[in-house]
């Protein structure tokens, strides 16, 4: 038998969790791309180093963003991914598919790409590995004729995705597949053609679960909540109580305001309305009996992002309750006026975020229109440094002065 | 010219039928045993979703089986997690079991639900990243292998959530994550002026160092930089080819803990560091594998029923946890960046 060309790599074909080494060796066979993919992967594996370089500048007409330019610095070597750019495609909200949806997408990958893919990219795209520039275009041609399109990237607006949402989970306040649909509709143009400082986020999450982890991943994170009382079965209360949940302590002594009581006689749960902040832990615990109230919207939060540049930041509270039904104009005209704001004043690769951290939330707000409220902070400031607007002061503060 | 902006295909058109038909309509779920849902719909139809561990990177063929078995089982309809599973959209009750028998025997995990570890966010890593300190998929392959147990089962204290990201630009956002792997440098980067000055635009490179280490060097055309201020971050070699930060023998992996972003009982964390290094050791990684079970182990041991990684180490305290999970606390844990007071002790209570 010949010695394997991948020694290193073939040690990922052992164990229980499914091998992505496995799966390539037999598309390797009628693909060189991804005999070469392996070989290049296997000389990275020895050489403990990645060996792409950095992309250059290669798309499809009419778009700006969409497509990633990956060169080899070995092509040499391996000279079938010496050009392996990526396409980004717009994946379904919720990420649902019929497999003849998915089928056709194999087949134009076979037909005009490696054949390698990732379901899905970090931000949700469908992403397809490893094509040369010449079949950029024909690989787009033929997405199109399919009924796919591309996604974000580059300094522009990044593919919006969404959880479930109310098609298979009853938590759902708002609906988070349509909203990502008709948002990344609504914004073809800034999904498509970069123009912008830098990246923008937005991802949809139906509760505050947050299965999306909006909160950590996108500029603007919309998380769906009430603003009524959780709703209680009580027979299925009792019932949970009977199956063997300790109801006392795995749901009401974690409540974290106290909301919640138990009468363990009768096995009745009782509920501080006013006293509940949403957190959804007793719901997580007891799905059958507890469930969101009926005034439902969403919280906006911006500002969300990774460590680089000055460091990580959750999103913030900017619109604490906001209702959400199509066509989504009161999200959408905000959108619009955040990026007014952010497109003006931020500096090159300054995320909206960090625009505000520099800038202040104060002027951030009022930029677009936004009133202050409590539930924006945890505490308010401890210290007596802060500004009044000139309006706020008699005879228009030192500016009539000077 | 092929149409242009036509946006993604409509979600609605890849919903089964007992979605479409009970659409915002779900009263609730259970987890009838790992890996398999039951959503029953206020109308008492029911839809069961079977979760699958997927390798993320996957080759059409793959992707073609996968659609083979939701052909046969689920009338063509499949769904993919935030988490990269598979989730087979079961509307048939009587082909839940057929199903599962199928994937046994062609070796797909089954699992990732309640209080189980699920998929690993993760990023490319040496397969597709020009910028990456550390192989993506490789160390997922190797670190699922070894949790597995963890996946296919629902014994842990709570949901655990473990995510790579191959270098400090996290485009996995591992930074909100129960264990979080994150591809490191640990040296300046090595400037090749010749690239600096031919294929870089010098302003916005010295602008895209956090610490502003870098700055002009006229004569050459070319930047330098300040070693002493330097972190390593690479962020002027994403911008700049020219600044070489890779480093085979000193890259490597660091892993943080404690983070979440459910707003259950306690608002979403941040991760926190826990172990500042550990080498770069392909094709299995085992310093990584084995300090990540470890890690695990110590909270499943510890936990309450119920606690999050972060809930666990914030109610016994950091130091307890440093003392518990064996890992010795160094000056790098320590923060010395941008926002670093408010993580300094400003209570004389604590523990030994």
């Amino acid at each position: 038998m010949a010695e394997s060309r991948t020694p290193l790599l073939d040690e990922l074909e052992k164990g229980p969790w499914p091998s992505f080494v496995t799966d390539m060796k037999k598309l390797a066979q009628r693909k060189p791309a991804v005999q070469d993919a392996l070989g290049q992967l296997e000389m990275s594996y020895r050489d403990k180093k990645g060996h792409w370089k950095h992309g250059g500048i290669v798309g499809v007409r009419g778009y700006g963003g969409g497509v990633i330019g990956r060169y080899s610095d070995v092509g040499d070597v391996f000279p079938n991914v010496a050009e392996f750019h990526t396409m980004r495609v717009n994946q379904p909200s919720g990420w649902f598919y019929t497999t003849e949806k998915l089928r056709q997408l194999c087949d134009i990958w076979e037909a005009y790409g490696s054949g390698l893919t990732n379901f899905h990219g970090s931000t949700g795209d469908i992403i397809l590995l490893g094509t040369v520039t010449q079949n950029l275009q024909p690989a787009f041609d033929a997405l199109s004729e399919a009924g796919f399109d591309l996604g974000g990237s580059g300094s522009d607006l990044r593919t919006p995705s969404a959880c479930v949402g109310p098609a298979r989970c009853e938590w759902a306040c708002i609906d988070t597949l349509d909203i990502c649909h008709d948002l990344t509709n609504t914004f073809q143009d800034e999904l498509h053609r970069p123009m912008w400082p830098y990246k923008f986020k937005l991802k949809i999450a139906g509760c505050p679960n947050d299965c999306v982890a909006a909160v950590a991943r996108a500029d603007l994170s919309v998380i769906g909540t009430w603003r009524d009382s959780i709703r209680i079965d009580r027979e299925a209360v009792r019932e949970y109580a009977d199956g063997g949940l300790d109801v006392e302590r795995a749901v009401v002594n974690r409540c974290p305001t106290g909301a919640l009581s138990w009468n363990a006689e009768k096995k009745e749960l009782g509920l501080k309305a006013e006293e509940c902040n949403r957190c959804m832990h007793c719901i997580n615990m007891m799905p059958k009996a507890l469930c969101p109230g009926v005034e439902r919207g969403a919280t906006l939060l911006i500002g969300g992002k990774a460590t680089i540049l000055q460091t990580a930041f959750l999103s913030w509270v900017i619109v604490p309750f906001m209702k959400l039904e199509p066509p989504y104009e009161e999200l959408k005209d905000l959108l619009r006026r955040i990026w007014e704001w952010w497109d003006e004043n931020a500096k090159t690769r300054e995320r909206v975020g960090e625009l505000i951290y520099r800038k202040g939330m104060r002027e951030f707000l009022r930029a677009v229109g936004l009133p202050p409220a409590p539930q924006m902070v945890f505490r308010p400031r401890a210290n007596p440094y802060y500004f009044w607007w000139p309006e706020e002061l008699e005879g228009n503060g030192h500016k009539e002065q000077g | 010219m092929s149409r242009t902006d036509i946006g993604p295909p409509y979600f609605k058109d890849m919903l089964p039928p007992v979605i479409k038909e009970n659409y915002g309509r779900w009263k609730y779920h259970e987890i009838l045993r790992p890996g398999v849902l039951r959503h029953v719909a206020e109308s008492g139809a029911e839809i069961y979703s079977v979760r699958v561990g997927s390798a993320r990177l996957m080759t059409v063929d793959r992707v073609r089986e996968i659609c083979d078995l939701a052909d046969k089982y689920c009338d063509g309809y499949l769904r993919f997690t935030s988490r990269h599973n598979i989730e087979f959209l079961v509307s048939d009750k009587n082909k839940v079991e057929p199903l599962l028998r199928e994937l046994k025997e062609k070796g797909w995990p089954v699992g990732g639900t309640g209080n189980s570890i699920s998929n690993m966010i993760h990023t490319q890593g040496w397969i597709h990243c020009h910028t990456p300190a550390t192989d993506g998929s490789g160390i997922v392959k190797a670190v699922m292998d070894d949790l597995y147990e963890y996946f296919v089962d629902m014994k842990l204290p709570a949901k655990l959530r473990i995510a790579l990201a191959c270098c400090l630009n996290m485009c996995g956002a591992v930074h909100c994550s129960d264990i979080a792997m994150v591809g490191i440098h640990r040296k300046p980067p090595v400037i090749e002026h010749d690239i600096v000055s031919k294929q870089c635009e010098i302003p916005t490179l010295i602008a895209s160092c956090p610490t502003a280490a870098i700055r002009p060097n006229p004569k050459l055309k070319s930047v330098e930089v300040n070693e002493e201020r330097c972190m390593y971050c690479g962020n002027c070699y994403t911008m700049c080819p020219g600044m070489k930060i890779a480093d085979p023998e000193n890259d490597g992996v660091a892993i943080f803990v404690g983070g979440k972003v459910s707003n259950a009982r306690t608002p979403p964390m941040f991760s926190r560091l826990a172990i500042p290094y550990l080498p770069n050791n392909p094709p299995r990684w085992p310093e990584v594998t084995a300090a990540v079970r470890k890690l695990v182990e110590v909270w499943a041991r510890n936990a309450r029923q119920g606690e999050r990684y972060g809930e666990w180490i914030e109610r016994i305290g950091w130091e307890r946890f440093f003392e518990l999970a064996e890992i010795p606390f160094t000056d790098k844990h320590i923060d010395d960046f941008t926002f670093a007071i408010p993580t300094f002790r400003t209570a004389a209570t604590f523990k030994w």
